[in-house]
């Protein structure tokens, strides 16, 4: 075993037996070399998340028909260092009346509520924190952890528009959290584990192939749980000035910011890993874990970039829309389409893989479809009512 | 390893909080979190006597699911029933909802 | 005293202290935040004894959902006196009376158990608590009349919830 196919274990046994030889009980030295490991991921982890604030800035300039930075340093890429100085030299306000503790642990909720995401993200197939088997309810879990964390911060602001901004963050990540958990479910039933590894190890085919609707719903549902564009409504500038971080100043809103940028990648990669086979990609993560860790990488960049070109390309909607098309129309498509999945997977499964395969896209095309002309139809009904109401009203006039 | 006693206190503790919550405190919303406290305070015997039997018998997983389950729906429950009782009210305090003591 | 004791005692130690900080709180989004604390311990504690699974769940549905609509609800009926007046009624003294009794009573009662102090055996390898959980909730030789009672009763409730707190014009 040499450190170019496994490069983590051949690491950490070499810590183990400098540590061993210093006189460190067995114990003691496992649970060092674990810290050493956690502390260098997320080190890795923060490094990436400054360069995000670059390809962000230059993505959305791109969009918007400008260069972006492009003073500090070669394409700009020093300006994050400018921005982070910034941030940290600028004043560290706390409003009158806020609950200073709840108020000062909020921020640090939201960056680990993203930190500890990336416990269960496979890197490679020789490289990930834990191989939990549960590892898809994991990423609901600590989502709940971001929800309360918003919360946190909107209420101890004391400020009335970050209540407000808490309140429709909390209602739509909490309402959003249903799809994308039945989504989740999808690359479950076809793998038959929870564990993130065994679902990267299962696509042979990629899972977007078999089922495109639930990854079209998963990416539906993040962009909402991240608070991005068209479901930026907690911070909806034009009304709630900044939503439920609108009295953190310096560091402490970097921390939320940061965490978002991150959180938005993260999404990236869990999208890759569910629906488009994570580290894989034609056995090349076979020759070295190096090219697994560039490939996940480089499809979670793609991931974040899709978000980011949804984000900088459609307007924001109403909360109340936003909510109706939630609990109306995507929750029910999403359930729908598990149960078809699970029965398809159940009658196909002896079937042989190109029937399995044409099944699966057919019912995904089907749930679609059907969903779709439902839709026409209300809205059609809708229409004529609407229509029927004008009517009245000129007739009255 | 650790022995079962020290669960089973642990869980009586928590268990005897929630009920001093359930009887002392006087806002109906308080009142929810010590039934709260009581429910953890079942599950974690519950778990605990899983783990501590045969672990090839799930009852006590299974109870403890059916548990969250039963928590999840008092707790919705009851705090609509909370909401809509501060509207007509205008309080939570469980002293002041006294109109069928005549 | 192994490591795990250790954590065990400071779990617990947390989990039970920040319990009493839920029921004497004055402030009510400050004890439904403690009570996130104890959750915590809990989910902790469910680590502990190998069930992962339902630490997770605990966290999801407990802390996610749970503790989240707590704080909805308390911001939802606060009037600016609720968290000056007293938090316990006049029979405070009574309930905490109650309190030290149950405990007491339960600790005599357990450990005049014979099986109180007894260790778990280990967790026979190969053995995985999901897939039997899983397999345990949907077999009708298990529990799948409970399983579904159960998702009867949470639909009954949401319906019952979304009837109580409309607001009727």
């Amino acid at each position: 075993m040499n450190f170019w196919n496994d490069p983590l274990k051949v690491a950490a046994d070499w810590l183990m037996g400098i540590f061993t030889s210093w006189g460190m009980n067995d114990v003691a030295a496992h649970v060092l070399v674990a810290f050493l490991g956690v502390l260098l991921l997320i080190t890795i982890l923060m490094v990436i998340d400054i360069f995000l604030v670059w390809i962000e800035r230059k993505v959305v300039s791109r969009f918007q028909d400008r260069i972006g930075p492009n003073r500090v340093g070669p394409f700009g890429l020093i300006q994050p260092f400018a921005d982070i100085i910034k941030l940290m030299i600028k004043e560290d306000t706390t409003p009158d009346g806020a609950d200073k503790v709840v108020y000062n642990i909020a921020p640090i909720l939201s960056m680990m509520s993203v930190l500890i995401l990336w416990a269960v993200v496979p890197l490679a197939p020789v490289m990930l924190g834990v191989d939990l088997n549960i590892g898809v309810l994991f990423i609901i879990a600590a989502g709940s952890i971001g929800t309360l964390s918003i919360i946190m911060a909107g209420w101890s602001s004391n400020n009335k528009f970050s209540v407000i901004g808490a309140f429709r963050c909390v209602a739509v990540m909490v309402s959003f959290e249903i799809p994308m958990l039945a989504t989740l479910l999808i690359p479950t039933i076809f793998t038959g584990s929870m564990g993130m590894n065994a679902i990267i190890q299962g696509q042979n085919i990629w899972y977007v192939f078999l089922s495109p609707l639930a990854a079209l719903i998963f990416l539906i549902a993040a962009i909402a749980e991240l608070g991005r564009a068209p479901f930026d409504l907690a911070e909806g500038e034009s009304e709630l000035v900044s939503g439920y971080n609108i009295e953190y100043s310096g560091m402490k809103f970097g921390m939320f910011y940061a965490g978002e940028l991150l959180h938005a990648f993260t999404f990236g990669g869990f999208w890759a890993i569910m629906f488009f086979g994570g580290y894989r990609f034609f056995g090349l993560e076979q020759i070295s874990p190096f090219l697994a860790i560039a490939i996940i990488l480089f499809k979670a960049l793609v991931g974040y970039w899709i978000i980011m070109w949804v984000k900088y390309t459609v307007m924001r909607i109403r909360i109340d829309q936003m909510l109706a098309f939630n609990w109306k129309f995507l929750t029910p498509v999403a359930f729908v389409l598990v149960m078809v999945t699970a029965l398809m997977n159940a009658l196909l499964r002896d079937a042989g893989n190109w029937l399995y395969i044409t099944g699966m896209i057919l019912s995904n095309i089907i749930v679609a479809w059907a969903s779709l002309e439902i839709v026409r139809l209300v809205s059609k009904k809708e229409r004529e009512r609407v229509e029927g109401l004008k009517q009245v009203v000129e007739a009255h006039h | 390893m650790i022995p079962l006693s020290w669960y089973l206190i642990l869980a009586a503790g928590l268990f005897s909080i929630g009920l001093f919550g359930v009887l002392a405190r006087r806002n109906a919303v308080a009142i929810l979190l010590g039934v709260e406290l009581m429910l953890n305070a079942v599950n974690i015997n519950l778990v605990a006597f899983w783990r501590y039997g045969d672990v090839t018998q799930m009852a006590g997983q299974v109870f403890a699911i059916i548990v969250f389950a039963v928590a999840a729906a008092e707790v919705a429950v009851g705090l609509a029933l909370v909401i809509s009782v501060y509207r007509r009210r205008n309080t939570v305090v469980a002293e002041e909802l006294d109109l069928l003591k005549w | 005293m192994t490591g795990e004791h250790i954590i065990f005692l400071i779990v617990g130690a947390v989990t039970l202290l920040s319990a009493l900080m839920v029921v004497t709180m004055r402030n009510l989004v400050h004890a439904a935040l403690w009570l996130v604390a104890t959750l915590f311990g809990v989910a902790i504690i469910y680590t502990l004894l190998n069930a992962g699974f339902l630490a997770v769940v605990q966290v999801v549905v407990y802390i996610g959902a749970i503790a989240i609509l707590f704080i909805f609800a308390v911001m939802l009926t606060r009037r600016q006196a609720a968290d000056t007046g007293v938090s316990v009624n006049k029979n405070w003294w009574a309930g905490a009376l109650m309190a030290v009794l149950t405990f007491a009573g339960l600790a005599y009662l357990l450990q005049s158990w014979r099986g109180f102090s007894k260790t778990a055996a280990a967790i026979p390898s190969g053995f995985d608590a999901v897939n039997q959980l899983g397999e345990a909730l949907t077999s009708p030789a298990g529990y799948v009349l409970p399983f579904e009672v159960a998702s009867v009763l949470l639909l009954a409730a949401l319906v019952g919830a979304v009837y109580l707190a409309f607001n009727k014009k």
